[in-house]
């Protein structure tokens, strides 16, 4: 059984807006329409989408915040609003934006309490607590009252206090957003191996693709209330048509990149540096880095290549364009 | 020679097992309760200085409500039919209520900003109701300094004032504080619910719980006559202290306020916390889109 199972789901709103001076107009928004998918147990998923595009909205549906319009959604066998606390026991949620730990308390002093919400004994959260602790390196700061954390060490802080209960499955929104490198690595590097070791489910938003490409061997890419990809990453850069570019440094400038007789299929892009820097985009489908550095390296000496992967971001706002036209 | 320690080290680890230390203990209802309240109140004590100077900027608020109504009752030698001490009674009578439930639901009032800040799906993502939750990571000990001046006024009027005390008034006398609180403890969970319709609503729900601890406390026969059916009948303002201090000190009451009024503390808070409850259900509801 899927641990996620969402049939034709869907949401919308009521809002008001303006309409002459006084009056005001019923509008409904469709913030999710129809989508369908489902999430096999140790899955990690991420779920990814312009700002308004329903990923939040999917998400309450999901936790048993909001009600689907229409539509069926089982998570972990259960109906999510109607089941809400029984749900809560089986999933845990890391808002990036919200603390669910104890502000004014030391780190440390919140999982007691957390691990008595989930009715846990002392002997069942504090083994788990100190493998979490141990493993996210929360030692140095659990005596820090949170209020004081950094950004950095208080996510890791929301990530132990979400795990602490071992969820079957767990629903990330936004949990790198504002983490220096070092931070974000730490946290991704944990929740792989939280999902290797324990077969923990992971469903995560996030707007930075590096997330998505460490973490998640699959994407959901929707938009405008609809599912307009879902499939590998690998898949979702043919989809879209990306181009990788080749970045080569020459030993003598080139004023011009004509010279360089390119094949079919490849693109010079520009020069930097007073000649020396050239940029060549080409379609990874046709051509091979190899060809494309071929064609270059006989008309002039290369001194240094570096090789561009497509930017995620991109891809999706390409994406984004076929499915509206 | 090592059979006495060990029987020690056994009768010592036995004593570990009984105690609620047990780190194999069930967690029950009460220590988790423990464990919320105690995270609340260190939380307040993290800002020593500014716990103890709300303390006392509570206490001085009682003080000044009080002195307020001395003023009145000072210049008109009655004040709705009641002396001073007789005043000084429903006063207190009303300030432990108020006090009581403000302690336990008083910051269900700024509702609308747990909703607008997010907090409240934190809430909602765990396995427990979300009113007890709220009740707990709200408790605002500092209140306990209004508790205190409430609590003093009160002895102080029961001191003062001069009461043929019998089994029935003795009896309403404990329970009309406890009544009173559960009263306060609806209408702050009604100024909470509010909020959910009415995302600016905080200054319309003040108007209930703290009005209603005004009319509380002063003799409801100094109010206009609708205004007395008002605030009995419908917001049982007036059961809180007024009604019950008339029947504890033998008075008539106004029109709008009959004597046997003073009975009716319990069942209205009973009535209306129910209410209010059902109210606070809708909300949620409402919340969660699940109709409301």
């Amino acid at each position: 059984m899927p641990i996620i199972d969402v049939e034709n789901l869907s949401r919308e709103f009521q809002v008001m807006e303006p309409a002459g001076r006084f009056r005001r107009r019923r509008k409904t928004v469709h913030a999710v329409r129809g989508i369908d998918f489902t999430v096999e147990q140790g899955e990690a998923v991420g779920y990814i989408g312009a700002n308004g595009a329903g990923k939040s909205t999917t998400i309450k549906m999901l936790t048993g915040v909001l009600v689907p319009s229409s539509g069926r959604v089982s998570v972990c066998g259960f109906n999510p609003v109607p089941q809400r606390k029984a749900l809560a026991r089986k999933i845990g949620v890391v808002f990036g934006q919200r603390s669910q730990l104890w502000w004014d308390l030391p780190l440390q002093d919140s999982y007691p309490i957390l691990g008595a919400m989930h009715r846990m004994p002392e002997a069942d959260w504090r083994p788990r607590f100190r493998e979490l602790a141990d493993q996210m390196d929360l030692g140095e700061f659990l005596t820090t009252p949170v209020r004081q954390l950094s950004l950095g060490q208080r996510m890791r802080g929301e990530v132990a206090a979400a795990l602490l209960h071992r969820p079957e499955l767990v629903i990330l929104d936004e949990p790198t957003i504002g983490l220096d490198m070092i931070s974000k690595e730490k946290l991704r590097q944990f929740l792989d191996a939280e999902r290797r070791d324990n077969g923990t489910t992971l469903l995560l938003t996030t707007h930075d693709m590096s997330d998505i490409q460490r973490l998640c061997q699959r994407v959901l890419v929707v938009d405008d209330g609809a599912i307009a990809y879902d499939g590998q990453l690998t898949g979702l850069a043919e989809v879209a048509g990306a181009v990788r570019t080749m970045v080569v440094d020459l030993a003598t400038p080139m004023h011009s990149g004509v010279l360089f007789s390119l094949p079919d299929g490849a693109v010079h892009e520009g020069i930097e540096a007073n000649g020396i820097r050239h940029s060549v985009s080409f379609d990874p489908r046709r051509l091979s880095a190899a060809t494309v550095l071929a064609a270059i390296s006989s008309t002039a000496e290369v001194a240094d290549l570096s090789l561009h992967e497509p930017d995620i971001e991109h891809l999706v706002r390409q994406l984004y364009g076929r499915a509206r036209g | 020679m090592a059979s006495p320690r060990a029987t020690s080290s056994l009768t010592s680890r036995r004593a570990t097992s009984s105690r609620a230390g047990d780190p194999h203990a069930p967690v029950t209802n009460f220590v988790l309760l423990k464990l919320l309240v105690s995270a609340r109140l260190r939380s307040q004590l993290a800002y020593r200085g500014s716990f103890f100077s709300d303390v006392a900027g509570q206490v001085l608020l009682g003080l000044t409500e009080f002195v307020e109504l001395y003023a009145i009752v000072h210049n008109v030698s009655t004040f709705g039919g009641m002396t001073l001490a007789q005043t000084l009674l429903v006063f207190g009578l009303a300030s432990v209520a108020f006090a009581l439930g403000d302690l336990l639901l008083g910051e269900t009032d700024s509702m609308s900003e747990t909703i607008r800040s997010g907090k409240l799906e934190v809430l909602l993502v765990r396995p427990l109701p979300v009113l007890l939750q709220l009740a707990t990571s709200d408790f605002q000990l500092r209140r306990v300094g209004r508790l205190i001046f409430a609590l003093a006024a009160l002895a102080a009027a029961l001191l003062l004032t001069d009461v043929h005390w019998d089994p029935a008034k003795i009896a309403l006398a404990i329970i009309t504080p406890l009544a009173g609180a559960a009263i306060f403890c609806a209408l702050f969970l009604g100024a909470g619910a509010m909020q959910f319709w009415i995302l600016d609503g905080r200054q319309f729900a003040n108007a209930f719980t703290y009005g209603g601890r005004y009319v509380a406390s002063m003799p409801g026969a100094a109010l206009f006559f609708p205004i007395q059916i008002f605030f009995t009948f419908v917001i049982p303002a007036t059961l809180v202290a007024y009604a019950p201090s008339l029947v504890i000190l033998e008075l008539d009451g106004p029109a709008g306020i009959p004597a046997w009024t003073g009975w009716l503390g319990l069942p209205a808070a009973v009535v209306l916390s129910g209410l209010m409850l059902l109210l606070w259900r809708a909300a949620i509801k409402k919340y969660t889109g699940a109709g409301g």
